[in-house]
């Protein structure tokens, strides 16, 4: 650890040492391996299989139960629920990360900043108690309401409201990581190396960059794999509400709940989507988990 | 399985008849379970269905409806006609007689009295009476004597059965809720709760928004009904949980508004412990089309106002192809099941009302798309969608958050799609969307979309008022605070003087031609709506009970007295 302090390691094999420790942790190897499985799935799942999509020709072949024609089965239009678990997938995985990405970028830029600077610390701080204590669900409402056809008549229907929801999103949950950021920012600024940087003349932002943003990505980390869950779970509800995608539009939320009515006679509609709702959400906080343990120096080094 | 219960039912009471007073109670308890639990049993205040039944097993009115939507004698001896001397010459009066020795459930005697006095009560300035319209054009009830009810109306009335008819306007006691007129109303909790009545059941225990415990009306005018003793109702859950306790589990005996999607219907009546029952009204789902322009760019204030006529759905052709291209047997066995019919017409029933109009029964995609062709919209530059004059044939498709009509818009874009249109889904909630909020960008009224589906129905089986809702003058726009029923901005002067017309006739095979002629001038000769699916209620009842006959014109609870347990 004295040697690591002293003589800065190369990135490269500082990279290496966290992927060696990362690989240790059984659980972040698996979530990784589910995670990376779903991505290629929604991603490519398309060019492998392509069933008929018209409902003209689909509609004969309703309600059928997993077959080799349709592995998951089909659903009450016959449209193959493989393919919709597809098409959702993309929708949901998207909406999940890139809204985790927002609330984590200006989470974490507005905790640094309301930990760093004392002059800060009070108005932004008071910033996150105000957005915290909006009510979240009425707030996205509002906002979907008031902005739905102007960035929808931008954008068209479909990347008008994905840009909405996913942005509505993030801006709506970043505060958890602010809060959580500024502490571990108050404690690090003091520590003796930022101290003994700053001794040197060393300018703010090449403290911040060099020396805490690298000790708060931990915590950052575990913030992140709780929003991707929370974003695809908030999509859902919008989508329940009617003011998430148009409703032909599926996202994994929107079959779960289209699947409900049928749970008795036709479980495996509510269990496709659910299961891949699960699994999204534990393998990516099993990740978190393993990356916080890697990027540690202090465990790293056991 | 409807005529069978009705011969059971008949048989039974043929059965019961003789035998008199030793089989009144004999059957125990009958079980009811409503997905709403009731909240109040006073049917004056409040609009909600689950309450007006309930209270309609208690609180009768002067007369009925059966299930063909026919007039039916309750409190009266007979119905009042103009050939009987019953209804004024000049439609101006009507005069009930009240069956002599009725009595209150708590013994005393029902009077004409009390007849004035509801009348009083509902219509009484400071309350907010929900049945208000019944008693619209009523310009004075009057006790000619003890048992004479005389209604006078401020005009010419050519359809009098209106107040006193049907569950909506029982005759409720004077003595009960003399001191409960106007603004004290909702303040008689024991009075709205445990209403004296005239009907088979009495109130014996109310727990608010959950159950209702009745016993046999000891005064019953019929004395060998009802068979049974004790009857219960208990709300709560969803039509699923309660379509299950009726036909899965047995624990209820009829179940209300059971309406689950057709494989689940299919699945619990293979169970063999019940049935479903469908009611059919004159509820339709339909698509409207907007005769207005709703374009965004348009100034707020002249958007979907007549200002603006629809660029691409004023041409009737393509509202025509957009009819053809649907096929709506295929939406019935995706949504409704049982529960839904095929239809053609904004007045699918009664019998006698409804129009032959069956021509869109048959989808016709080639039809459709020639018609297009025709209208002028042609696919110039290959991307698969129609355009004309470098405009794009693109609609916005909008409707309710809902399952079932979710289906709806997606196997009717495939069709539409097919035929070379382009469509926009978007689904509002329920509560903006018939909210009614001037305000919401939303609701169903200001119909800021191109096409819209939702259903309605007519409150009564004679469809006058629900027709004169297409006159233009009923066009929502934003002087009216966008209130107004004539949602597609239909206005044809010749549809206006129909339905002055219908209002002057009184004979009744006349005015079910009008009205039939109106029904074919909104649907098939400008295709303005285009109605997709006549849409029932859907009850259950277990095969224990017996007596059920489903009703769509009055409270399905009807003919309770009848109901018998069979064994």
């Amino acid at each position: 650890m004295t040697d690591a302090t002293t003589t800065p390691p190369k990135p490269a094999s500082q990279l290496r040492e966290i992927w060696q420790q990362f690989r240790t942790h059984k659980g972040a190897l698996f979530g990784l391996i589910v995670l990376g499985i779903l991505i290629l799935f929604v991603v490519f799942g398309q060019f492998v299989w392509d069933p008929p999509q018209r409902l003209s020709d689909t509609i004969k072949m309703k309600n059928q139960g997993p077959s080799l024609t349709a592995p998951f089965g089909t659903d009450q239009l016959g449209r193959d629920l493989l393919l919709r678990m597809i098409q959702a997938g993309r929708v949901s995985l998207a909406v999940g990360l890139i809204a985790m990405l927002i609330a984590i970028v200006f989470g974490t830029f507005v905790g640094i900043m309301a930990g760093y600077f004392r002059k800060l610390d009070g108005p932004l701080m008071r910033l996150t108690d105000m957005f915290l204590a909006l009510p979240l669900i009425p707030l996205l409402l509002v906002m979907v309401m008031l902005f739905r056809d102007k960035v929808a008549g931008i954008l068209g229907p479909e990347l008008g409201a994905f840009t909405l929801i996913v942005f509505a999103i993030g801006i709506t949950s970043w505060m958890a990581t602010a809060r959580i950021v500024r502490g571990e920012v108050l404690t690090l600024k003091e520590r003796e190396y930022v101290l003994a940087a700053r001794s040197i003349g060393a300018r703010s932002n090449r403290i911040i960059l060099r020396h805490i943003l690298p000790n708060v990505v931990s915590p950052v980390m575990v913030a992140a794999t709780l929003g991707v869950a929370e974003a695809i779970i908030t999509e859902s509800v919008l989508s329940f509400l009617g003011l998430g995608f148009p409703p032909d539009f599926p996202t994994w939320g929107r079959l779960l709940y289209d699947g409900l009515q049928y749970l008795q006679i036709y479980p495996e509609r509510v269990i496709w989507p659910g299961v891949a709702i699960s699994l999204t959400v534990l393998s990516v906080n099993y990740i978190g988990d393993g990356l916080r343990d890697a990027l540690d120096p202090r465990i790293r080094g056991r | 399985m409807k005529l069978r219960t009705a011969l059971l039912g008949a048989v039974a009471a043929m059965g019961f008849a003789p035998a008199a007073f030793a089989d009144r109670g004999t059957d125990g308890e009958v079980k009811l379970t409503f997905p709403q639990a009731v909240s109040i049993m006073n049917p004056y205040l409040s609009g909600g269905t689950k309450d007006i039944y309930a209270a309609s097993m208690v609180l009768e009115p002067l007369a009925g409806l059966s299930p063909e939507g026919v007039l039916i004698p309750k409190l009266v001896t007979e119905i009042p006609t103009v050939e009987n001397g019953g209804v004024s010459a000049d439609m101006t009066s009507i005069t009930w007689k009240l069956i002599p020795g009725l009595l209150w459930s708590d013994g005393t005697p029902v009077t004409a009295a009390d007849a004035v006095f509801t009348w009083q009560y509902c219509t009484h300035p400071e309350g907010g009476c929900s049945q208000a319209t019944k008693y619209e054009g009523v310009a004075n009830v009057e006790a000619v004597d003890d048992s004479t009810i005389k209604v006078t109306f401020d005009g010419p009335k050519a359809n009098p059965y209106t107040a006193f008819v049907s569950a909506l306007s029982p005759v409720i006691q004077k003595a009960q809720f003399e001191a409960c007129l106007g603004a004290a109303a909702p303040t008689c909790t024991d009075a709205n709760n445990m209403p004296i009545g005239t009907g088979a059941f009495k109130v014996v225990g109310f727990t608010v928004n959950d159950t209702v415990s009745m016993e046999a009306n000891p005064n019953y005018r019929d004395p060998a009904k009802p068979a049974f003793a004790t009857a219960m109702i208990k709300g709560g859950g969803d039509a699923e949980s309660s379509a299950r306790a009726v036909m899965e589990t047995g624990e209820f005996d009829y179940a209300w508004n059971t309406q689950i999607p057709p494989d689940s219907q299919a699945a619990m009546a293979a169970a063999g412990k019940g049935e479903f029952v469908v009611a059919f009204g004159t509820l339709v789902e339909r698509i409207e089309m907007n005769t207005t322009d709703p374009s965004a760019d348009l100034p707020e204030g002249e958007r979907s106002t007549a200002k603006h006529p629809h660029p691409i759905l004023s041409d009737i052709k393509v509202r025509t192809a957009l009819s053809m291209a649907i096929d709506r047997s295929i939406l019935v066995e995706v949504g409704y099941g049982a529960g839904g019919k095929p239809t053609c017409n904004v007045i699918p029933g009664p019998e006698g009302w409804a129009s032959d109009n069956t021509g869109c029964l048959t989808q016709d995609l080639e039809g459709a798309k020639a018609l297009l062709e025709e209208a002028g919209w042609t696919d110039t530059d290959g991307d698969g969608v129609r355009d004309k004059d470098g405009k794009k044939l693109k609609l916005l498709y909008q409707t309710t958050v809902n399952p079932i009509r979710q289906d709806f818009q997606a196997l009717v874009k495939d069709w539409w799609t097919e035929i070379g249109v382009e469509v926009e889904l978007k689904s509002v909630d329920p509560g903006v969307f018939f909210g009614g909020d001037p305000g919401s960008p939303d609701t169903f009224q200001k119909f800021y979309a191109d096409v819209e589906m939702y259903a309605n129905n007519s409150e009564s089986p004679d469809p006058e008022s629900y027709l004169s809702q297409y006159m233009c003058e009923k066009a929502p726009t934003p002087e009216s605070q966008w209130q107004g029923e004539n949602i597609n901005r239909f206005c044809d002067p010749a549809y206006d003087a129909l339905i002055v017309e219908l209002g002057t006739t009184t004979d009744l095979a006349k005015r079910q031609e009008i009205a039939k002629k109106l029904n074919d001038m909104v649907t098939k000769d400008s295709m303005t709506v285009i109605p997709l699916v006549h849409r029932g209620t859907l009850s259950a009842h277990s095969n224990a009970l017996g007596g059920v006959q489903i009703n769509a014109w009055d409270s399905e609870l009807w003919n309770v007295a009848d109901w018998f347990r069979v064994k």
